[in-house]
Parts: C-alpha cells; structure tokens; sequence
C-alpha cells in the first residue's frame, strides 16, 4: 500500500496516528460518540463495534530470553471505517489494518497488513474470542487464554497469553476523555498476562517469556485539533502495580495528561489532567528526525519520580504511518519496564 | 538602410510567388509527414505509459487460473488466510471499455497515479478520462482523471464488480515481501498459477516494430521534403545573384547582407514549419483511429484516439524543418561569401551539369551500395533491417542521375535525326537540375512497390492462413467441466469430427508459451500446412513422440525442426514441425490430446471445433441437448471476417502514408519543372528561332518528363522488390516473430508503373502549357543583348 493509497484513507479520519493528526477534530457524522457511565457487556464488547469510527486490539509485550536478553514485541489490530455499520463483501465500510513488531537490543523489525471487511480477509469475533487479519491471529477460548501470532519477510512469532488478573477500566469507569473539550473514548486494558513462545528473527529462534498488556479502545472522535500527537506509557513497576500514563500535546505547547494507577490486585486509581507528567531528556536521531528516547515521568500522588529509558532507541515503526513504538526499562524512585508509543514527531 | 536591403531582398518572392509556394510547401510537406507520424507515436507512447502507470502492469508476478479466467473470492481470502499476500484484480469489458477493479487498500500500486482529490468516495467511483467516460453509461458515476490510459476505466473492486455483474476476480498479483511462512501454492489453491512479472507481454516492446515502421515512412517523406526545399533554396540564390551584387555594390556589408539573408530564409522556414505542423496535426488526426484499431487488433494495446499537442513531437519537426534549412542555406551562403564582388550575374552552375558531382553521388552510391552487403550478411536486429533499407534506397536514389544519364547517351547515340538528337542531350543536360526531383520519385515508388508487395502477400498468406486455421465450422465454447463433458459425449453420438482444444501457459526453453492438446484428425491433417516438417508430422504427434510448435516460438528458442524440447514433465521430445501463425505474438507448443492429459490431468477442453455441413442445425441440437448457452457459439465466417477487419485496418495506415509520399514526390517534379522552366527559355530559344513551334516544344517537354518518370519506374521495380524482401524476411521476422513468403504481383507494379507516368504528365503538363503560351517576345528577347 503505498502513500498516496493511505492518503485516500485518511480522507476520512482514520484516527490515532495520522500525520498532524489534522481532521480528526470534525463531527462524527453518523458515528456513535463515546458517552460518560459506560456499561460494558463482555465478552460482546472484546468484539468490533462497526457503529464507531475506529476501533483497536492492542497488544505489547515485554519478553527475556533464556540467557536474558530483553526483547519487546508488538501485535496490533487496527479498525477504520469509512461509514458506520456493517454489510456484506466489498461494499462493507470497514478497513483493517494491522502492525506486528519485534524490538531486540539493537535490533527492530515491523511490518504491517491492510484488509477490507466484509469479505472475510479481517475481523474479530467476540465469543469465542478470536480477532484476525491474514494468517496473523490474536485468539482462545476466552479473552484470558490465547495465543498470538504474526510474521513479517524477515522475522515471526508464535506465543501464548495466560490472564493473570482482571481487566481495568481506565478514566471514568473506562470512559476515557482525551481532551480538555471533551473528546474521549471507551478504554479498558487486560495488563496482568504472562505470555511466552518463540521469536522467529533473522539469526534464528528464540524462547521467550514475559508479561503483556492488551489495550481495547474504541472512539469516533478521539483526538482535538489542537492536538498534534501524544506519548503513551505503559509500565509495570517491581512490586507489582502498574501504570498507563499519556500526554497529549497540543500545538500551544501544552499538554493534556491522564493517568491510571493499577494495584496488583487490579484496583484502579485514574487521575484528571496534569497529575501525571512527562518530561522528555535526552533526544535520539530515529530515521532522520529527533526522538525522545529517554523520559522522566511523575505521579507525585503515588510518589513516581523516575526515569524510563528505550530499551532500543532505534524502535522506528517505519510503516505507511510512520512513529515510535518499543520497550523501556524503568529506574529512580520505581524500577521496573513497560512501553513507550510516541506518535507526531514529524 | 536595412530595411530598404530587406524589401529588396522580399521582393523577390514577390515577383516569384511559385518559388515562395514551392519553398514554403516543401518545407511544409517534409515536416507534416515527419510531426505526423510522431505524433502518432507520441500520442502512443503516452497510452502505455498511462497504462503502466496505472495498472502497474508487468511489474510484479500474478496467480492466474490454470484454467478459464475466473478466481473465487473464497479463493482469494483462503489465500491471504493461509499468508499469501495478494491482490486481487477483476478485469472486464464493459461495451468499448476495459474495466479494472482493484482493491487500493492491498494493492501494490493503490491507485497508483490516479487523482483521487476529485471523488467525493473513490469506493464509489470509476476513474477515466473524458473520452473513456462518454463511452460508458451515463448512470456509472465517473470521477475525470486526465491521466489515465485510454480506454481504461479503474475503480474500486466492489463498484466494478457491479458493473461488470460479476462477483469472482481475474487475477491475484503477488506482493513484494511475502512472509516467512507460507505453504506451497499447490496444497492452497491448485487451480492457480504463478505468472512471473517478465513474461507479462510488454506492450511497450511489442508495439516497437510497428513504431518503427511509421518513423521509418516519416523520415522518408521528410527527405523527399528536403528535396524540394533544396532545389528551390538553389534556385532562389541564383535568381538573387545580380540583386546581391547590386546591392553589395551600393554599400551593404556583406556581413549584415548574410545575417539578413539568413535571417530571411529561416523566418520563412518557421513560417513552412508551422504549416507543416498545422498539417501534421490533420494527417495524425485522421490516422490516429486506424492506427489505434491496428495496436488494438494486432497486440490489444489501448491508445487515445485523441491527440493532443505534445512538445515533443511539434518540437522535434519543427527542429529537423530548420536544420534541414539551415544545411541547405549554409553552402549558398558560402557562395555569396566569396562570390567576387562584380561577378557575372549570368544564371550558370545551378543547372549546369558537372561531371566531378556525378562521379561525387556515383561514389558516394557505391559506398552505401557495399555497406549494405556487410549489412545484410552480419547484421541482426530490427536497426540492422531497418540500415539495410537505408542503404539501399540512398545508394539507389544517388545512383539515378548517373544511371539515367547513361541510358540517355546510348539513346543519344542512337538517333540519327537532328530533333531526337538535340532532346535528348537537351534531356541529359536537363538531369542535374531534375535529379533530386527524380530521386524522391525513385524513393517515392520503390516504396510503393515495396510496401504493397509486402501488404498483398501479407493478405493472401493470411487469408489462406486463416482458411487452415478455422476449418471447422462451428466453435463453441464451454463454461465448466460438466458442460464440457456432456458436450464430448453428446458430440460422441453425432458422428461428427470433433476438435477439442486443450489449452495452458506455460513455461518451454525458458519462453512463456501457450500449451495446445489437439485430437489430431483428417482436419489437422489435410489442412495444415506447415513451413518445414519431418515426415509423417501428425502421426509422431499423434503417438506422443513429437510437437509442432509455431514460428514465433521456433525462431524465439533458436530451435527447428528435429530439434529436441523439453516440455513441463521433464519429458524431451523433438520438434516433428513448425507452423507459420499470423497475426499472433505468442509463443506456441502443441502436443496430443492424451499427452496433454498426462501433463494437465485437470484441464478439460473448454473449446471445441466441430466439423459439420449444417451448422445451424447441429448449434440448435447442442442448444437443445446439452444446455449450452446460444451465446458460447461462433460460426466460422464470423471470426474470419473479425480477423480479416484487423488487418485490413493496419494496411489502410500504410496505404496512407504511400499515397502521401507519392504525392509528395509528383510535387517535387512539378516544382522542379517549373522553376526550370525559366532558366530554360535561353536554351529554347534558338531551337524556336530554327523552326520548331512552341507547340512542339512543349510537347517534347512532357515527353521527356514522362520518359524520365519511366526510366525512374524501371530503376524502381529492383529496388521496390528488395524492399519487399527485407520487409517480409528481415523486419518482419524482428518485428513479429514470422516471415512471410513473398509473392510478385506484376499488375499490381504495371498499375503502380501507369500512376507514376501519369503523376510526371501532371507535373510537367503546366509548365509545358506555360512554354506553348510564352509570347514570341520572350523567346526573342533572348537574341537581344539584355542578358
């Protein structure tokens, strides 16, 4: 798929990473929008909600080899549609497209699928779980038993995700805003898996095992058009509690923050704009442009002060829409490791 | 002063308008056929281009049907499931236009280099030009896109396949970068196969020869022009001798003199130019429709049947008219730079025959003559067909004036009257002033001989050919198995001789072919006829020991008859004989019926001819028995005369453009003759004064014309018919793959012989009729001491 394709895409708001972002502020016309005190009815909400403009299964995983070596890998599927609803072959609204990546301390592999709905090619279904695109499947008996797959020209994987805890619900009961006028988007996570398997990279196999998150979100309208990108963090920290943090930035150069402190035992803690920050330290050159690769993050509330670093800085999603998506590790007055997606850095 | 010197110098084409016509014409002449023709091409190229460009044709390797041309959807999600990354195509005609719908999110290309800013829903829509888009129902909704191939409408799968009412897909292309895991092709869909990038027929490569072919007439057309811009430039500067030393006596620099002359005659030339182009639009216009039947019968190449002004093509003529010009202009120029200041103004060397240019075009003739040999002999490739032809038209054109001047001095000598003696020295002395005009005749009529020597052996080959190739009857053609099977054992019962067709692609000697199983027969037998075979050719394939294979593919794999191939099994067989196959860039291999079986034991016969004396009758009983649709059905005729259309439409571009030269060159006499004509009054004159009527004389004058033309005609049938030779044997087997055998048609020349005398009567006829009416006074003014 080449850009000018992606460019007939977007010319309906694709959502999450379009370059500038730029669109996304406009009227979901004929979408359904997001609204506060949210029931979820599961597992039919693990499935797609074609009524809604974009929708995403997002998986991230921290992994070590036998002899220790870190290793983070990526399986996202991502839903567009160009209308709301759903019909029957080619003329269904629904676009898919999918990323699979896997990050090596000096190495980082990514590739990517586009498919149309209503033909079969793409989809998720809820009960029993199972969300494709191609030959690359997220699926099992239930949303806490599953094994993953994907593959690339150059690298692979093949694993399988045990739940270890419940889902969380992020912002308000997972009623997530995401800007200061309003716009949100329903978000819930299931950050407690233990997952392993096997990496297929260029130099060979290797077992793995490792912890992962899965992120759910769905919206039509997610983002302001004051907004130009964000940076997103998911951490787990040594004594077991975990934390998803974002920043949006917005082209005044400010910046739109919200939080989710999760216990181990799944209690959450979800605080309003500007608890949780982000400040970037030192800059990378990825694929020509200047990223932060190097970040101290706050939450004074739960006394976070600490510094998350890439695992591998060169972690560049160089796909139809290009960002930053890789492992960190955490150290300062919390350690531990996590995920860092940063998106608009043009 | 400059400007008084120009209007001295203008106001020569005042008093001789004829010579500002024939220098404007001749200029305009050589670059409308040259700017035509490429325009054509021009207008061509852009169409694959646009193709190319929007369909990405050719670049990355297909899954094809084995069979028919039909792929499931389900064939297509198994196969992106199973981690096959492919694209699927559906490919269709929807009246005049080929429909292609993609699918922009998958495919390699997206939509490529169409404008998607105009689609309010490019699902929604099909890109096309304005012509494309008058072409299709007003209810589709078509979004303009200027830059997409003509004839060619794209849009979204889902839109198409409404359109086309069709719910399968044509092709799969394969993506670049497949994963690392994915199963053979075989285990997921074994109906389909790999089709490689490169062996997707280039339209571009095929459609070079016949490029080439226009090209080669325009430039003919376009030295004929030169000619006459030649002699004219010639005469024009012998006509301004007295007036140059006039005005160079007066004070003019001969600096700013020569500036102003050049500046003159190449505003003039500007001037003949643009009316060339102006001309060369209206030539291309009007070819442009056949031309793009031809590309579309011969190689199913879509051109625009519009043209459109394109820099390269006006610039290119417009460039070749000036250098052309200025090549001319630069040695007379040189003249007048050291012409002595008071020399004679008497009009002398212009006409004047010298010996020293003779022998300079005799040797040069001679050269051109000898280099054809090595041509000929060592040379390969359609460049070497097309030097070989070159050399033999420019030696023979050069050699005219010194043939025809030896064939005038043995007719001299022969004579014994004094007024048969005096026209023909007069003849030969008239022959340097007349040989480019007779030359461009030469050029003019060898090419007619030769291209319709070449287009008349073309047709009764292909006429026979075809009469070979569509024996039967009755076609008809199945849509599954089942039907086909009925079908065979329907046609069981009927006692009639059947001819099933099996039919893959594949791979031979490393060249995509087309594979045939035929059930050889009585048909096969007595109708084919073969270029060379083995003896008994049908019954070694018969038994499954031998193939016949087709010219293009023979003279492709450098192999022949006796020679051995190697077919998809591993089995090696020879070659038991090579079938001539016009009108047909493909390579192909056939074998028995049961050994195709063996090779393709899931392909059925999805054709069938039949033989039968009442094909009305038997297509109702098929109808009736088997289910088959009415439409499966084609009569023989029909086919025929589809491909007979063809091919007809390709000879009325040549045709054309011979009418063209031939015109061209009847001018250049005419020209020629008439600026002569005044140089001429001097040397009639006293054979006047002696007692010939001017009546007399002006009749001598259209003999000599008309016995030029004939000389020229003789010289013309040798050359005409070596031009053939190369056309058929050398540039048609580069160009298509097959030779043709070359057939004489003696009253097809004898017809062509009558046109070209009649042409010379026509051109010499007015300036014979201006000689009859020349007053008394003027011939008598000669023996006065003006001059």
């Amino acid at each position: 798929m080449n850009v000018k394709v992606l460019a007939l895409l977007f010319l309906w708001p694709l959502g999450l990473m379009a370059q500038g972002f730029s669109g996304l502020g406009t009227d979901a016309e004929g979408f359904a929008t997001p609204g506060p005190d949210p029931t979820f009815a599961f597992p039919a909400d693990h499935g797609a909600h074609p009524d809604y403009r974009i929708e995403w299964w997002y998986l991230t995983a921290n992994l070590s080899g036998l002899d220790g070596t870190k290793y983070g890998l990526q399986w996202t599927l991502f839903r567009s549609a160009l209308a709301p609803g759903e019909a029957a072959g080619w003329q269904s609204p629904q676009i898919w497209f999918a990323h699979a990546a896997v990050t090596t301390p000096d190495q980082h592999f990514a590739t990517e699928r586009f498919a149309r709905g209503g033909i079969g090619q793409a989809g998720v279904q809820a009960n029993p779980f199972r969300a494709w695109i191609d030959e690359w499947t997220l699926e099992g008996p239930d949303f806490d038993t599953m094994t993953l797959s994907a593959q690339g020209a150059d690298f692979g994987y093949d694993m399988s995700l045990a739940a270890k805890g419940p889902l969380v619900f992020h912002g308000d009961n997972g009623y997530s805003v995401k800007s200061a006028e309003g716009q949100a988007s329903y978000y819930y996570s299931q950050p407690f898996f233990d997952i392993s398997g096997t990496l297929a990279l260029p130099t060979g196999k290797v077992t793995v095992t490792g912890t992962a998150w899965l992120d759910r979100e769905w919206s039509s309208q997610p983002l302001s058009d004051q907004q130009s990108g964000w940076d997103w963090f998911s951490l787990s920290f040594a004594g077991g509690s975990k934390l998803m943090g974002f920043q949006l930035r917005q082209t005044d150069g400010t910046h739109y923050t919200a939080s989710t402190w999760i216990e181990p035992d799944g209690q959450t803690t979800a605080y309003p704009d500007g608890a949780f920050t982000a400040t970037p330290l030192t800059d990378s050159t990825v694929a020509g442009r200047q990223i932060p690769t190097t970040w101290r993050v706050t939450l004074p509330a739960q006394g976070l002060d600490a510094n998350v670093t890439a695992v591998n800085p060169a972690a560049w999603m160089g796909l139809s829409v290009p960002y930053w998506e890789g492992p960190v590790t955490v150290s300062g007055s919390h350690t531990g490791q996590g995920y860092l997606e940063m998106t608009g850095y043009e | 002063m400059i400007r008084s010197c120009l209007l001295a110098l203008l106001s020569h084409w005042r008093r001789n308008p004829l010579q500002l016509f024939a220098y404007l014409a001749g200029l305009a002449l050589a670059t409308a056929l040259w700017s035509g023709v490429q325009a054509i091409n021009a207008e061509a190229r852009a169409s694959y281009d646009a193709a190319a460009a929007t369909l990405g044709d050719g670049q990355f390797d297909v899954l094809v049907p084995r069979q028919g041309d039909s792929i499931s959807l389900e064939q297509y999600v198994t196969l992106r499931r199973s981690g096959w990354l492919v694209s699927p195509v559906v490919d269709g005609r929807l009246g005049d236009v080929r429909l292609v719908g993609i699918d922009p999110v998958t495919s390699p290309t997206g939509l490529g280099a169409i404008e998607t800013e105009g689609a309010d829903n490019p699902f929604e829509t099909v890109f096309a030009t304005k012509e494309t888009a008058l072409k299709l129902d007003p209810a589709v909704q078509v979004t303009l896109d200027a830059g997409m191939a003509p004839g060619l409408a794209v849009g979204d799968i889902g839109i198409v396949q409404r359109l086309l009412q069709r719910d399968d897909l044509t092709r799969l292309v394969v993506l670049p970068g497949q994963p690392l895991d994915q199963p053979a092709l075989s285990s997921v869909a074994p109906g389909l196969r790999v089709q490689p990038a490169q062996q997707v027929a280039d339209v571009a490569q095929l459609t070079d020869s016949f490029h080439l072919n226009l090209t080669a007439f325009g430039l003919l057309s376009f030295a004929v022009g030169l000619f006459i811009v030649h002699s004219t430039i010639g005469l024009a500067f012998e006509q301004r001798r007295g007036m140059i030393r006039t005005l160079r006596s007066l004070g003019v620099p001969l600096k700013t003199l020569i500036a102003m002359i050049a500046l003159e005659m190449m505003t003039l030339a500007l001037i003949g130019a643009g009316l060339g182009i102006i001309l060369g639009y209206l030539i291309a216009a009007l070819l442009l429709p056949d031309v793009a039947a031809t590309l579309r019968g011969l190689y199913g190449a879509e051109i625009s049947g519009t043209l459109k002004l394109r820099a390269s093509w006006w610039g290119s003529g417009m460039l070749l008219a000036v250098v052309g010009t200025a090549a001319a202009l630069s040695s007379r120029i040189w003249q007048i730079a050291h012409m002595p200041l008071l020399a004679s103004v008497r009009p002398r060397a212009w006409v004047t025959a010298t010996a020293s240019r003779f022998r300079l075009q005799s040797i040069g003739a001679i050269l051109l003559l000898g280099a054809a040999v090595p041509v000929a002999l060592l040379g390969s490739g359609l460049l070497a067909g097309f030097a070989l032809l070159g050399c033999l038209l420019i030696g023979a054109a050069l050699a005219l004036p010194a043939v025809a001047a030896a064939v005038l001095t043995v007719l001299e000598r022969r004579t014994i009257t004094p007024i048969w003696g005096w026209f023909w020295a007069d003849t030969r002395q008239q022959l340097p002033g007349l040989s480019l005009a007779l030359m461009a005749l030469l050029l003019a009529v060898s090419a007619n001989i030769g291209v319709s020597t070449m287009v008349s052996s073309f047709r009764l080959t292909f006429v026979a050919f075809l009469d070979q190739r569509l024996a039967p009857e009755l076609f008809v053609q199945t849509e599954t198995a089942d039907q086909s099977a009925a079908l065979a054992t329907f046609l069981q019962s009927r006692e009639v001789e059947v001819l099933p067709l099996l039919k893959t692609e594949t791979t031979v000697a490393n060249l995509p072919v087309e594979l045939y199983g035929v059930r050889v027969g009585p048909t096969y037998r007595t109708s084919w006829v073969f270029l060379d075979a083995a003896p008994a050719a049908w019954d070694l394939v018969e038994k499954g020991e031998a193939v016949v294979v087709n010219e293009q593919f023979a003279r492709r794999a450098d192999l022949w008859v006796g020679d051995r191939l190697r077919l998809p099994s591993e089995l090696t067989v020879p070659i038991a004989a090579v079938v001539g196959d016009y009108g047909n860039p493909q390579g192909q291999v056939i074998v028995s019926e049961q050994r195709f079986a063996g090779l393709y034991p899931d392909i059925y016969p999805d054709r069938f001819g039949i033989r039968t004396q009442d094909a009305a009758l038997l297509r109702a009983a098929i109808v009736e028995a088997v289910g088959i649709d009415d439409g499966a059905f084609t009569a023989q005729e029909a086919i025929k005369a589809l491909s007979l259309e063809v091919f007809e439409k390709t000879f009325v571009v040549t045709s054309a453009l011979n009418i063209l030269t031939l015109g061209v060159a009847g001018f250049a006499i005419l020209m020629s003759l008439l600026t002569l004509a005044d140089l001429r009054v001097p040397q009639l004159a006293p054979v006047w004064a002696l007692g010939l009527t001017r009546r007399r004389l002006g009749w001598l004058e259209v003999v000599r014309a008309v016995l030029l033309a004939g000389i020229v005609f003789v010289c013309a049938i040798p050359m005409g018919l070596a031009l053939a030779w190369i056309l058929l044997s050398v540039i048609n087997v580069e160009a298509f793959g097959w030779k043709l055998p070359m057939y004489l048609f003696p009253f097809e020349y004898l017809r062509l012989g009558v046109y070209a005398l009649i042409a010379a009567f026509l051109a010499a006829a007015w300036p014979a009729l201006r000689l009859m009416r020349t007053p008394p006074a003027t011939l008598l003014r000669v023996f006065a001491s003006e001059r």
